[in-house]
């Protein structure tokens, strides 16, 4: 098998990696780089634990060939914390209650961090649909739709 | 097994690395992952055409729209020129999946998957839309709705020939067009049955339509008699609704577990099909 070189950006540094040509880009982000807040959950393009942001889109590292990610900008739940203090939507999530067993949380937040880097006033309506495919089986959802509310709301502020 | 992953920059180099042993073309990739992993599919080599800036985007060129087949869902479901021009399929590729799925699935391989019930093939029928299929032999044009050779199976075969594109005519302002889908819940769920219908009217009559129906055949199914019971009368009520009744009445829905029974799929379809004549008349009126 001829390995392959994989040249991303990922949270802003520039990696290379040799792949194995049928690798997902979940794998590669978890095995090869060691970020494991990329969730694996069902595998399938279903559930969006694996969920990351390529090239600006919320999309399900499971089922992205890691190849498609060459010369690509990829933002992992890891990336968000500057060292200095949480993501506002990080901080929301806690103080909202939007947090239970946690395994859904990372992709969650990418994925509300995909919609409010487009839009700060998202509706209630633009914030279901951003994470309808992110499933979490603890919180009933309320409190992450809240949760994205208010970090909307920090952002907004803080621009 | 996938031994290689090509990423060719031109339709001639993807078409010269197909060649190369058993290689498969892949675009989104969130069916063919899927089927690679569970030993559905198999292939040596993967070709992405992601690289190939031709086959990216819409445009709508001497009255028809062009859709690469690089062209995601969501960037069909976001456009103003589907939206405005082609709303049935604006409503079909925004229905698909999730967000996630949306943006990296595309409208063609919606068509090369070749599932009955793949909402962008239902509309594209419904739009009358036609396929650019390249080989070594050279370009050809197919409709859509002939490319279907049995349950999920495409006669495009992707290990030699590539759909390059979809084209259709853009709606003019007496036409219009609707989708219809129900399904478990709102999102992120396969369709029970859906509906796409095209409508054009001339004089206050119906000039002609096209009302598809999905996942009641092995292929999007037009309901030919519908269309010919509706040409050149007026869209009153009751012929809209007849021509539901014999529309639904072509349909042969299975029971499914996942999609409902059979006896009842067949008897909401009517309503169904009676909403999406009713919506795509009344957008050709706006």
């Amino acid at each position: 098998m001829n390995k392959k070189t994989l040249t991303m950006v990922v949270n802003g540094k520039t990696v290379e990696k040799m792949v194995e040509p049928g690798d997902t880009l979940l794998d590669v982000l978890r095995e090869e780089l060691g970020l494991k807040g990329v969730k694996k959950g069902c595998g399938k393009g279903e559930c969006g634990a694996c969920t990351i942001i390529m090239n600006g889109k919320a999309v399900n590292s499971c089922i992205v060939p890691a190849m498609q990610a060459v010369g690509a900008e990829i933002q992992t739940i890891e990336g968000l914390s500057n060292g200095n203090g949480l993501h506002p939507l990080q901080q929301t999530f806690i103080d909202c209650g939007a947090i239970q067993c946690g395994f859904c949380t990372p992709g969650m937040i990418m994925s509300s961090k995909a919609l409010l880097d487009k839009n700060l006033k998202p509706t209630k309506e633009e914030i279901k649909q951003a994470l309808a495919g992110n499933v979490c089986r603890c919180t009933g959802f309320v409190k992450i739709e809240e949760a994205v509310e208010k970090a909307a709301e920090i952002l907004k502020n803080g621009k | 097994m996938i031994n290689d992953y090509v990423l060719p920059k031109t339709v001639e180099d993807a078409l010269a690395a197909l060649k190369q042993g058993n290689a498969k073309l892949i675009a989104g990739g969130t069916d063919l992952m899927l089927d690679l992993k569970s030993c559905k599919a198999a292939a040596d080599t993967l070709v992405d055409i992601n690289g190939i800036k031709e086959l990216k985007g819409i445009k709508e060129s001497d009255g028809n729209i062009i859709i690469g087949a690089g062209t995601t869902h969501q960037e069909v479901a976001e456009s103003f020129l589907i939206q405005e021009k082609a709303v049935v399929l604006a409503k079909a590729s925004g229905s698909v999946g999730s967000l996630q799925i949306r943006n990296t699935a595309t409208v063609v391989g919606n068509i090369v998957n070749a599932q009955p019930a793949a909402d962008a093939a239902v509309a594209l029928v419904a739009l009358g839309a036609e396929a650019e299929i390249v080989d070594k032999e050279g370009t050809i044009y197919q409709p859509v709705e002939n490319l279907y050779a049995g349950l999920a199976k495409c006669k495009v075969d992707s290990s030699c020939q590539i759909i390059t594109a979809v084209r259709f005519p853009a709606l003019f302002s007496n036409q219009g067009s609707a989708y219809v889908r129900l399904a478990k819940r709102g999102a992120l769920a396969l369709p029970m049955l859906c509906v796409a219908v095209a409508a054009s009217l001339k004089d206050g009559k119906i000039e002609w339509v096209r009302i598809v129906m999905a996942p009641v055949s092995t292929k999007p199914l037009r309901a030919l008699e519908a269309e010919e019971l509706l040409k050149d009368k007026e869209p009153s009520e009751e012929v809209i609704l007849e021509a539901s009744k014999k529309a639904a009445a072509m349909a042969d829905p299975r029971d499914s577990k996942l999609r409902g029974s059979r006896a009842y799929r067949s008897s909401v379809l009517v309503n169904l099909v009676k909403r999406g004549i009713t919506e795509a008349i009344k957008n050709a009126r706006q």
